[in-house]
Formats: C-alpha cells, structure tokens, sequence
C-alpha cells in the first residue's frame, strides 16, 4: 500500500512537471514580444529593452524556466502584466469565490445525482428509472453555458427569484452552482445506478434478505455501503473537475474567480496570470485524482490487502 | 468534460481488451444487431444524417443569405417569416444556423478524424515498439489528460490564435491521448497473437504488422471513439467560441452565435437558445450513437 502510494505520488510529480513545462513552452512560442503588446505601439525601444531585462525575458528559455519554478515553489507567480498586482495574490483571493462555486455546484450534483441514481436503480427500467436516466443524458450533452444561460433567464431575469449575477450573497450561489453541477450529477446519477445494480445482485443481499431484513434496511445498511466506493472516488475527481472547470460558469454569472483570472489573462496577453492559473487549476486535477485514489484504498479494504 | 472522456476512455479501453470482439460476429452483423436492439441508437444516427443533409443543402432550404442584413427586421421575434427570428443585424437565425451546421459539424468531425489517425499511429507505435518510445509518448498522453480538456484548448488557442484551422489543430491535441492509450492497450495483446507470431516468423517488417495486421483490428474501437470524440469537439469548439476564443467571424459556428447572441440575451433569447438547442441535439445524438455502438461491441453488455 505504501509503495503503491509513493509510486502514485512520484507518478503525479512527473505529470505535474510535464505540465508546468508544456505551458511554460506553449506561452513562449506566441509572437511578438509580451512587452511591446504590453506597453503599446508608442512605447520607445530603450525602455522596452529595459523591461524585457528587468522581467528576465532575454534569458534563454532553460533559464526562465528554472527561475519561474524555483519562485512559484517559493509561491511567487509573478506580477500580472494587466492587473498590475502579484498573480498569487490575485488568485488568492479568486480562489476563496471558486471554491464557493464548486462546493454549492458539488452540494447540488452529489445529492441530486445520488437520489436520482438510487430510485433510478430501485425502480429499474420502469419510468422513474427512465425518466431520471433521460435526464442524466441530457445533464452530459447540455453545454455549460446553456444550461448557465438558460437558468440565468429563467429564475434571474424572468422570475427574479434570483440574482442575475455576482457573489453578494449564498444566493448568488445557487444558479451557478446548478449550472455548473449539472453535468456532474448526471454522471453521479449514472455511476449510483450501475453500481447498485451490480450490488444488488451480490450473494451478501440475498444472505441479507434471507435473514429476514426489510427492502429498505436491505438498502440502506447493505447495498448502498458497498455501491457507494465508486460513487465517493468518481466525487473526489469531480470536485477537482469543478474547481477548475469554473471558466464558463464564472464568465456567465460574473463571478471572479479563477475561470475569469484566467480569460482576463488570455484577453489582456498577460503571460504570468495565464500561466499562474493554469497551473493552479491542472495542479487541482492532479491533486484530486491522486487524492481519489487514496480514497479508494482506504474505504476498499480489499485494495488494501492487495497491495501490502 | 474530462470526466466524460475518462470515463469513456475506461470503456473503450475494456473493448480494447477484450480483443475478440471480431471473432464471433462480422462487423456487418454486429451493426444490424444493434440496428435491432438499440432504437435510439438508429434514430440518432437519422437525425445525424438529416442534420448533415440539411447542413448541405442549406441555400435551398432557405430564401435568405448567410449574411444577409435587413436592418428594418432586427431582433424580431420567431414568425411565419423568420421562424427563428432574426439576430442584431437582421439576419435570418434559422438560415444562420443552417450555414453554422457546416462549421460545426465540420469541428466535430475534422479533429476526430485527425486525433484518431494521430492517436492510433503514436498508440500502436508505444504498443509495438515499447520501451523509450512508449515511455515517451505514454508520458506525454499522461500530461495531456491531466489537463482539463477546456483549460488545455483555452491554453492552446492562446498560442495559436484564433480561426478555423487553429481550431481543427487544437482540438487535435486535445483528443489524441485518449485515443492512443487505448490503440497502445489493445496493441499490446494483438502484438501477441497468433496471427502476429505467424507473419513475424514468415520475416514480415514490423511497420508491415502494425498496418497489415494490428491497426485492423482496432477499427471497432477506433469507430466508437471516433464516433465519441465528435460530440467531445463540438461542446469544446462551442465552449471555446462561446468565451470569443475559437472561430472567429464572419464564419458561424453555433457557438459564436451565442457569444454574439448573449448580449441580447434578455430581450431576444431565441438568438441563445436556437443555436443552443441545436448544439443539444448534435452532441446528444452523436452521445446515443456512440454508446449504441459501445453497447454492441462490449463483450461485458452481451450478459446483462
């Protein structure tokens, strides 16, 4: 378990090397000098040259590279070219609006997705089974942005239950945090499904229903404990999904968080804030998976005996 | 989003190992059986046709030009004349969407295609040829997965810039891995087959076997990832457009009409919800062809 552990964790700093240096390469092979976009058309030579050699941008790019990692390990992104303010401090305070979005979109796809996925498998290929199934799919194929925008014209321009957008209060939550669950419950709803159904049909169940326990104790104390190991990893890798996946939702509701840090970086050509949240939100990804899979030999004890 | 392609990626990857698939059933066969048993399978792929159809034969479906303006009739809601309605220049929506069906559906299929090949090329060559080439190309899959698809095309289109092309090429990058570790899994149990042993010791090259004799038999893999990976590029190319960063216009995708769209968003929705709608109904037919096609091909279906 251990070794197993070690090798996942090495695993995912070389993974996580690898992309710190495909998005380092991929932003330097852009044209044109970020300074001079930067500053302008009337900007004058000498102060450019000088810029460029403040920022270290005349170094090789070996040199840049093991400069960047060895200040961002130290947590030091850089200074934003737009906004003008450190990018670690910006994504900072981004971040505390992201998770907030994440948490209410994983609050939202968790319970909804299980409840769906568990009546769904109860009532198996009869209509409440076909109808939350139906609306499973159409979670995965409806864009982000529709099912945003669509939400946002409804409850917050038409109704006006709801704010249009911001982050004043839990209730600018709510919207977005559907919008950007939707998907995921969907795919909760599903996995619960499939995974109950593979339960039920174990041996322990019907020992379970033998000795005599109700349909729902049967349920409940046996099935969905064993059905819900892949249920919890699937949500340990979705919430690094959510958190990073934010972009299109923050664009709609205005929420700033890391999403928009990051079109505000690729509109304003601002490198080090591109870089910075890329980073943070792939480092997310990675940080879950291998959290996931941790997860996953500690709630699955036959992993467990496997690997020691 | 990379939930999806993870999760298609584990199911294609256990069709790819269980590599007998062709045995039993000809593939001829095997499409009839699922014509048979899975109804919305065959009525995705009419509604495909019809959409590729209609994409095709737009100038004679409708009596406007893609471009044309009438600045007397902005905005104007859905009637007999504009059944969609027309956007902030005029413009027939419905005609618009038509002529957008070209571009999107071009996005969908012209990077599926191109990650396929690319995917199946470096998949077999990791497979066949192991060591420093598989490390290479596994480790490179490895930090293309690990991105989240959007962020990696938004990173992408960044470098690139904006336009068609850009796009195909982006969205190349974005698939490929996916595709690869599943033709790298697959050929590494053919690579063992009998029939591989057999025209190794009859002396034939290994590029020869690799194209004679293991990518064929990957083909009803690589046709449900293709056929998975469509709908995967149009959300991605219509996320992309949405945020202003993939086609740029005068071109129509169904996703720039909604970035244009949007900001009439609460007094004329329809230039939101019509292409939106569309959008739905590509990815969700390409979603039931696809998993039609999983269903078939997975040996693991068969017993339920």
């Amino acid at each position: 378990m251990k070794n197993s552990l070690l090798h996942r964790l090495a695993q995912a700093a070389i993974v996580l090397t690898g992309v710190v240096m495909m998005i380092f390469v991929m932003l330097r092979i852009v044209p044109g000098n970020p300074i001079e976009t930067m500053m302008g058309e009337h900007a004058d030579a000498a102060t450019v040259a000088r810029m460029t050699a403040e920022m270290g941008l005349d170094q090789p790019l070996h040199i840049q590279f093991f400069r960047y990692v060895s200040s961002a390990i130290r947590g030091d992104f850089g200074t934003s070219y737009s906004l003008g303010k450190p990018v670690s401090q910006l994504m900072g305070s981004a971040f505390i609006n992201t998770l907030m979005l994440a948490l209410s979109a994983a609050l939202f796809a968790w319970t909804v997705g299980i409840g769906c996925g568990i009546l769904s498998a109860v009532h198996k290929n009869r209509l409440p089974d076909r109808i939350f199934m139906g609306f499973s799919l159409l979670g995965i194929s409806l864009p982000v942005f529709m099912a945003a925008m669509f939400l946002q014209y409804i409850f917050a321009f038409r109704l006006q239950w709801l704010p249009l957008s911001g982050t004043e209060s839990w209730k600018s939550f709510i919207l977005p945090g559907i919008a950007l669950g939707w998907n995921s419950a969907g795919q909760v709803a599903q996995i619960t499904r499939t995974a109950l159904l593979e339960t039920l049909q174990e041996d322990y169940i019907d020992t379970a229903r033998a000795k005599g326990r109700g349909p729902i104790g049967v349920l409940t104390r046996h099935a969905l404990r064993n059905a819900m190991l892949p249920v919890i990893t699937m949500m340990a890798i979705q919430f690094s999904g959510l958190l990073s996946g934010a972009v299109i939702t923050e664009t709609v509701f205005s929420i700033n968080g890391i999403g928009r840090l990051m079109v505000q970086g690729i509109s304003g050509r601002d490198i080090p804030l591109l870089q910075g949240t890329a980073l943070l939100a792939t480092a997310i990804v990675i940080l879950g998976s291998l959290a996931a899979d941790c997860l996953y030999s500690v709630l699955d004890p036959r992993i467990r005996v496997k690997g020691e | 989003m990379i939930l999806t392609r993870r999760k298609q990626a584990e199911q294609a990857m256990d069709i790819a190992l269980q590599s007998q698939i062709g045995e039993e059933e000809r593939f001829g066969d095997l499409m009839r059986r699922m014509a048979r048993e899975n109804k919305t399978a065959v009525i995705s792929f009419f509604i495909i046709i019809l959409m590729i159809l209609a994409a095709a034969a737009a100038p004679l479906l409708t009596p406007y030009g893609e471009n044309e303006m009438d600045l007397m009739h902005r905005l104007s809601a859905p009637s007999a004349e504009h059944l969609l309605g027309t956007d902030e220049g005029g413009r027939d929506v419905l005609t618009r969407l038509l002529y957008g069906a070209r571009v999107s559906l071009l996005i969908g299929v012209v990077p599926a295609l191109l990650s396929l090949i690319l995917g199946a090329v470096l998949g077999v060559i990791a497979g066949y040829r192991g060591g420093i080439a598989d490390a290479v190309i596994m480790r490179l899959a490895d930090v293309t997965l690990a991105f989240p698809s959007m962020l990696l095309a938004m990173v992408i289109m960044y470098a690139l810039g904006g336009g068609i092309l850009n796009v195909f090429l982006t969205l190349t990058l974005v698939n490929w891995a996916n595709v690869s570790r599943v033709v790298r899994a697959q050929t590494l149990q053919l690579k063992n087959s009998e029939f591989a042993e057999a025209a190794r010791i009859t002396g034939v090259s290994g590029g020869k076997i690799m194209r004679r004799h293991i990518l064929p038999n990957c083909l009803p893999t690589l046709l449900v990832l293709f056929t998975l990976n469509i709908p995967a590029s149009i959300l991605t190319e219509s996320s992309l457009s949405f945020l202003g960063l993939g086609i740029q216009p005068p071109n129509a995708s169904w996703g720039l009409m909604i970035n244009t769209g949007r900001q009439y968003l609460y007094n004329a929705p329809w230039l939101c919800f019509a292409p939106g709608a569309a959008i739905m109904l590509t990815v969700l037919g390409f979603n039931f062809l696809g998993n039609g096609l999983l269903d078939v091909l997975d040996p693991r279906q068969k017993k339920q």
